[in-house]
């Protein structure tokens, strides 16, 4: 095991990160669990596998895929076919590494794919990609191809039973198809509008069959956990959690990227070690440890382990790993601003809070940004954040927007406040971002 | 009453919920806003709509609930999306609760225009209610509120886009509910949009609901608009519409003499929370130009007709006028059963006619023969809403019976909701549900008839013939179900093979409607679908048999029995009559022309009583002005059988008498008054009730003229705190009494008894705090009796079943075409073939310019493409008409369009012989 076990994720991608053919893929050892399961293992023992693996959902929330798997309908009075959907609408801002995984090594994501679907028996499967990801849909479906030419997909794989087809589905460009249930209605040509629940998805999801929904990187570590085993997976991760994780960082440091190091990984060693610091005269002033719907942490957290327990402790949750850093030059309020403009857009306009809510803030934000900032302002920020909670939403977008806002009036209160007073956003003052 | 049941199937259990404190017994299975609600308590809700159920979009109605007695934080749920259970703890008041719900409401009010005062909604606005109840009263926001474009939607609809709070019922109800296509949500965060992808009139002949299902301005009454007045200065009554045989229940509102605007008033058996279109906005066909107020008369033969004073209306009349026998009446299927009893009653039983064709006369007395006969009766609107299987045959519901068809859109849901039931997701969970059933199969549903149907989107089958072969499908579908009806040796492979597979699913089904109608014409369609109904029946299910009828008295006409039109036609010699009476009806509507143009030169005098000016009243001698719909009181009976009282709406115009008292002074001016003896309205139904048994019931159907409630009468005016008693200020200071109304229990004031009154008698819903048609006040708990309301049926089994088991026998050969003929069968139109919709201006805005459809084989063969002018003879009988090219049409077969104005009457169906050209 050397240095490149560590890394199941990405450890094949080249380094011009152009993707593995299929026979590059091969030859580095790809669709051998493929081939191992489908001979030797029953789907039973797959769930089994993977739930002892500790694997959590990579999307933002954390739940454990095994345990995920195991709830899938079986039996003959399942509506059939059962679906897997592979959710790689890849929108919120400040997190990229999907399309890495994409882009980089599609024959990973498909070994996985089939390795999924076979232990839920799902027959077909759709690869859900973010509106943008052009460059990824063509590496996809290529990889698709690729793969039905040389038996790995199609009808009676390996010559057993099971039988995959997979398509590659592009969105139409709505941050709200991220929500699982938003995505299923998208694929079935209807609004993005998120479901109530129940049903979950896993009883009704597809043109009402069951449906798996999973994220890319999640279902990328599926053939290495099979290729060698639940504990050498749970012995990769630092801390309470299993396996290896993309992180990432953006905003001033002086190297923004991605990075596979092993779950729970400290935010000081990915901001320090790999991002280099902050660039030069910049301190930092907090992040947002998981993407925009995450709270903002700030120095005091740096050594906090990036676990999804971890994280939750400090006060914020892991999300999707890629943190968004925020410097001592750059306007909090225009940050936060920017994110709520952001989810206000990309509300579906089903519930009240959400549409109506969110464009406001955006509203008394911008007021405050530009000058026209009054002091009953921050009493309504605070209130409305209190207000679009969860539970109080129908989906989980709004109360995601509030975690930036919310967590920026609670660590930078007093920027809000010199807006107001000063009538002005202190950062902007001469245009370049210095007060 | 009609809101759905939760998964729990048990309607009448109960279970025990804390609310504020309080304990309160509710029916299991709903959700918590529904309890709130029927508990009487005050919970503001938007997107919740008791015909719509829960979808959780406008986060309105959140409340606190506790896990237990220890819980003091609790949690804000939607109760719309909460389930009731037993022991549950909720606070309605919870300060976090209620802050939360003016929250909601500040939101919506961000961008909702302060356009009250302007606004047609305003005084009658569930977010007005809602703003009031949630106790929003200041705008904190200071930015400016976005801004739409309206579209012209037509006719019927008023669109401003401005004013949507985005809650999603019209959407809902448009496509979901009622099946239209053309109107959808558009856009996304906060620029939704309500309407078409692009400008133009809205097709579903139901979009005159979105008046009352938004809860605010956005779609308004167009045709209101027009002659507009605030809610509370209306004066309704509970009506029942006069546009078809459904008996949809309505409120009409009138001001200064004009009627303003149609609302739906809800009756959980018949129409539930919809109207059709036609039904809506037909209403303005009594302020039309060709309502007669006077007494008109011609002085001598082939003179003009000239008003003259009511009181010598009767001056004049030939002698002879009282020879029994030599005076005739001809009843009417739009007159009320007083009318028509009225005038059986002055000419005597072997002298009234039914006023209707021969063919509808011959079709009616079978529908009735199949309901006392058989041992099938007719299901309520709200039955075939609950049936899991649905056969059409040869009936076009949606333009003849159009609020059945939007009850036949839901119970095809029926089946698919099982499954949702089996995971336990309620039934008010609608877009749950939904997507639970999205798997299953609809219906069944089979759609039979002559041509392509509006229910065709849903059906499991669809089976186009012309009307013999539907029969024959129909009669081959009742041995498949029941080997004791007739078999038929003759039918195709194909044919078969339907009949095999839609009887199974029959068979495997519970409650079974089988809707037919005398749509098509034939009296075949009409045994073959008793023939269906029976033999379900004989297999135990819940079989259920409905016939659409033209009109809206069409049924009671048919009770009263009188004779055949034709046979007045042929008397002649000895027995022509010196004198016709002619009650509300236009013979041009039922008859030839030349045949009616020759009996009514032949008879000496022809006296007509309508409301309105018609072919037949310009040839008639002595014109009486009968009050319409909306000025008068009376009893319709719909095809159902049930038998429904309508009360004036206002006072007479120009105090034109009913038409029942018209013929009682006439009776009186021939000295005959012995045998009308009558004052009121009341003394017509009792008479009616002992003379014929078949309307016994007839007395119960609503409380009598004396009817009171604490001493008082029924006001018809909402209550208003000012101004209304002020209108006559400037010519007297004295308030004047209100016009005397001696037929029912009604009072033309505001002025009268307060709190709840019978639904039979209520003239508008209005509870204190809800002002608006789309709340939904207290209708949310179980209130009607149905054993009460099945008292006013009047047809069915249990009065003369003969023994069960007998089915038709005599099928229909198989339809062959003839060379050089087609058999023209009627096409029947939402708008345009109803007599009298069809003066309202909004409805003659939707018309269709009237055409012959053939299918694209028959018409390439004539050399003929769509617009092409296209002549019809059928016996003496000629006219031109537009081809339209209608490709689901059987070979031989041809539509043509039946009771539209201006295109001469003709028998239908009948053989004709089409060909191309112009006038020649």
């Amino acid at each position: 095991m050397g240095d490149c076990m560590e890394r199941p994720l990405t450890r094949h991608l080249r380094p011009d990160l152009e993707p593995l053919s299929i026979e590059e893929y091969e030859k580095a050892g790809g669709y051998q669990a493929v081939r191992m399961t489908l001979r030797e293992q029953t789907p039973q023992e797959v769930i089994g596998i993977v739930k002892d693996s500790g694997l959590r959902g990579r999307g933002g929330a954390g739940f454990p895929t095994g345990v995920k798997w195991g709830f899938v309908p079986s039996g003959p009075d399942v509506p059939s076919p059962k679906y897997l959907v592979v959710n790689g609408d890849e929108m919120e801002p400040g997190t990229f590494k999907d399309r890495l995984l994409l882009e980089g090594n599609p024959h990973q994501l498909l070994e996985g794919v089939i390795l999924a679907a076979y232990a839920i028996q799902a027959r077909v499967a759709f690869i859900f990609l973010r509106a943008e990801y052009g460059m990824a849909a063509r590496r996809m479906r290529r990889a698709i191809e690729e793969a039905q030419v040389k038996g790995w997909l199609g009808r009676r794989i390996l010559g057993t039973d099971f039988d995959l087809e997979v398509h590659v589905h592009g969105s139409a460009g709505r941050y709200i198809c991220g929500e699982e249930t938003a995505l299923l209605n998208s694929l079935e040509g209807r609004r993005a509008t998120p479901r109530s629940k129940p049903p979950f998805p896993l009883q009704v999801g597809l043109w009402g069959r069951p449906a798996l929904v999973n994220n890319v990187e999640t279902l990328c570590n599926i053939p290495a956990i099979l290729n060698n085993g639940a504990d050498w997976f749970k012995g990769l991760g630092r801390g309470g959690d299993a396996g290896t994780k993309i992180y990432g960082a953006s905003g001033k440091v002086r190297r923004p990227g991605l990075w596979e190091l092993p779950m729970g990984t400290t935010a000081r060693e990915i901001i320090e070690e790999h991002a280099g610091g902050m660039r030069d005269g910049l301190a930092l002033r907090g992040f947002l440890p998981g993407g925009a719907s995450t709270r903002f942490l700030t120095d005091q957290h740096l050594d906090v382990k990036l676990d999804f327990g971890s994280v939750e402790k400090a006060g914020s949750r892991l999300g999707t790993g890629t943190m968004i850093v925020l410097d001592d030059r750059t306007c909090p309020v225009g940050l936060a601003r920017n994110l709520v403009h952001f989810f206000a857009q990309e509300s579906c306009g089903w519930c009240t809070p959400c549409r109506e809510g969110l464009p406001w803030l955006v509203k008394i934000l911008s007021a405050l940004e530009a000058g026209e900032g009054q002091p009953e302002d921050l009493e309504i920020l605070r209130e409305q954040v209190g207000r679009i909670a969860p539970g109080h939403t129908y989906c989980a977008l709004a109360p995601g927007a509030m975690d930036p806002l919310g967590s920026a009036l609670d660590c930078f209160g007093d920027e809000f406040e010199r807006h107001i007073r000063e009538k002005r956003c202190p950062w902007k003052s001469d245009g370049r971002g210095t007060p | 009453m009609s809101v759905e049941v939760g998964w729990t199937g048990d309607a009448m259990s109960r279970v025990t919920i804390r609310v504020d404190g309080r304990i309160h017994a509710v029916k299991a299975g709903q959700n918590l806003l529904q309890a709130i609600l029927s508990l009487g308590l005050r919970l503001p809700y938007f997107c919740w709509h008791p015909a719509l159920n829960s979808v959780g979009a406008c986060r309105q109605c959140a409340v606190k609930q506790f896990k237990d007695e220890n819980d003091t934080r609790g949690r804000i749920v939607m109760a719309c999306m909460t389930p009731v259970t037993e022991g549950m703890r909720v606070s309605v008041e919870d300060p976090e609760a209620k802050a939360f719900r003016k929250g909601v409401i500040e939101w919506l009010m961000l961008n909702h225009p302060h356009d009250c005062p302007v606004c047609d909604e305003g005084g009658a606005c569930h977010l007005q209610d809602m703003t009031v109840m949630a106790e929003h009263s200041v705008r904190r926001s200071r930015f400016p509120k976005r801004t739409h474009r309206n579209q012209n939607l037509g006719p019927f609809l008023h669109h401003e886009m401005n004013r949507c709070i985005q809650c999603y019922r019209c959407v809902r109800f448009y496509r979901d509910y009622a099946g239209g296509r053309d109107f959808d949500v558009l856009g996304a965060h906060d620029r939704v949009y309500f309407g078409r992808h692009e400008e133009g009139t809205l097709e579903s002949p139901f979009s005159g609901n979105l008046v009352e299902v938004c809860p605010t301005g956005v779609f308004t009454d167009k045709t209101f608009r027009k002659h507009y007045t605030r809610k509370w200065d209306l004066q309704f009554a509970p009506s029942v519409c006069p546009s078809c045989a459904v008996g949809c229940n309505t409120s009409p509102g009138e001001r200064y003499g004009t009627v303003r605007c149609v609302l739906n008033r809800f009756n959980p058996d018949v129409n539930g929370y919809f109207l059709c279109d036609r039904g809506r906005f037909g209403y303005e066909q009594v302020n039309s130009d060709r309502r007669i107020l006077k007494p008109l008369r011609r002085m001598e033969k082939k003179g003009t007709l000239v008003p003259v004073e009511a009181g010598t209306a009767f001056e004049g009349l030939p002698e002879g006028f009282s020879d029994p026998g030599r005076v005739i009446g001809i009843g009417s299927p739009r007159a009320s059963l007083e009318a028509n009893f009225a005038l059986r009653t002055l000419v005597g039983p072997e002298c009234f006619y039914a006023g209707v064709s021969s063919g509808e006369y011959r079709l009616t007395r079978t529908v009735l023969q199949i309901f006392r006969e058989g041992t099938v009766r007719a299901p309520s609107v709200a039955e075939i809403e609950q049936c899991d299987a649905v056969v059409v045959l040869g009936e076009d519901l949606t333009n003849g019976a159009p609020r059945v068809a939007l009850a036949v859109r839901q119970s095809v849901r029926n089946k698919p909701m099982e499954r949702a039931d089996r995971l336990a997701i309620p039934r008010w969970d609608d877009a749950a549900v939904r997507n639970c059933a999205q798997s299953e199969k609809k219906g069944p549903l089979l759609v039979a008839t002559p041509s392509a149907d509006s229910l065709d989107d849903l059906a499991s089958w669809q089976y186009r013939a012309a009307p013999p072969d539907v029969a024959r499908l129909g009669f081959a579908l009742a041995h498949a179900v029941c080997p004791d009806a007739p078999a038929i040796a003759d039918l195709s492979e194909g044919v078969q093979r339907l009949v095999d597979e839609v009887a199974q699913a029959l068979v495997g089904s519970e409650k079974v409607a089988v809707l037919t109608g005398v749509g098509c014409g034939c009296e075949d369609v009409l045994r073959a679908a008793a023939n269906l109904a029976w033999a379900l029946k004989a297999r135990e299910k819940d079989a259920y048999l409905y016939c659409a009828l033209p009109e809206r008295n069409s049924m009671g006409l048919a009770l009263l029995e009188g004779q055949d039109l034709e046979a007045a036609f042929q008397l002649t010699g000895t027995s022509a009559p010196r004198t016709v009476l002619v009650l509300e009806n236009d013979l041009f509507r039922r008859a030839d022309v030349g045949t009616v143009t020759e009996f009514f030169d032949r008879v000496e005098h022809v006296v007509a009583i309508d409301c309105f000016e018609t072919a037949t009243t310009q040839q008639a001698d002595r014109v009486l002005p009968s009050a319409p719909f909306t000025e008068t009181a009376g009893t319709l009976v719909s095809a159902e059988g049930r038998a429904q009282r309508f009360f004036a709406c206002l006072p007479p115009k120009e105090g034109v008498p009913d038409a029942w008292r018209w013929v009682r002074d006439m009776a009186r001016c021939l000295g005959r008054s012995e045998i009308l003896p009558w004052e009121t309205l009341d003394d017509v139904i009792v008479s009616l009730a002992q003379a014929l048994p078949a309307f016994e019931a007839v007395v119960r159907v609503a409380p009598p003229a004396c009817f009171r409630i604490n001493g008082q009468k029924i006001p018809r005016q909402p209550w208003r705190s000012s101004g209304r008693t002020a209108l006559q200020a400037h010519r007297n200071l004295h308030e004047p009494a209100p016009p005397d109304d001696p037929d029912s229990p009604l009072a033309f004031s505001m002025e009268g008894c307060e709190g709840s009154v019978p639904d039979a008698v209520r003239p508008f819903s209005w509870t204190p705090g809800w002002n608006s048609a789309s709340g939904s006040g207290g209708h949310t708990d179980d209130e009607t009796n149905p054993e009460e309301a099945s008292e006013v049926l009047l047809i069915g089994p249990g009065r003369d079943v003969v023994s069960p088991g007998r089915f038709f026998d005599l099928i229909p050969a198989a339809f062959e075409r003839r060379p050089g003929e087609w058999l023209l069968v009627p096409s029947y139109r939402l708008f345009g073939s109803e007599e009298l919709s069809a003066l309202a201006p909004a409805i003659a805005e939707r018309i269709e310019k009237p055409c012959l459809s053939l299918n694209t084989r028959d018409a390439e063969a004539l050399g003929c493409g769509g617009g092409d002018e296209i002549r019809v003879t059928a016996g003496s009988r000629s006219f031109c008409l537009p081809l339209v090219i209608e490709p689901s049409l059987p070979a031989g077969v041809a539509g043509v369009p039946s009771g539209v104005s201006g295109l001469k009457w003709m028998a239908l169906p009948q053989w004709g012989r089409i060909a191309p050209g112009g006038t020649k």
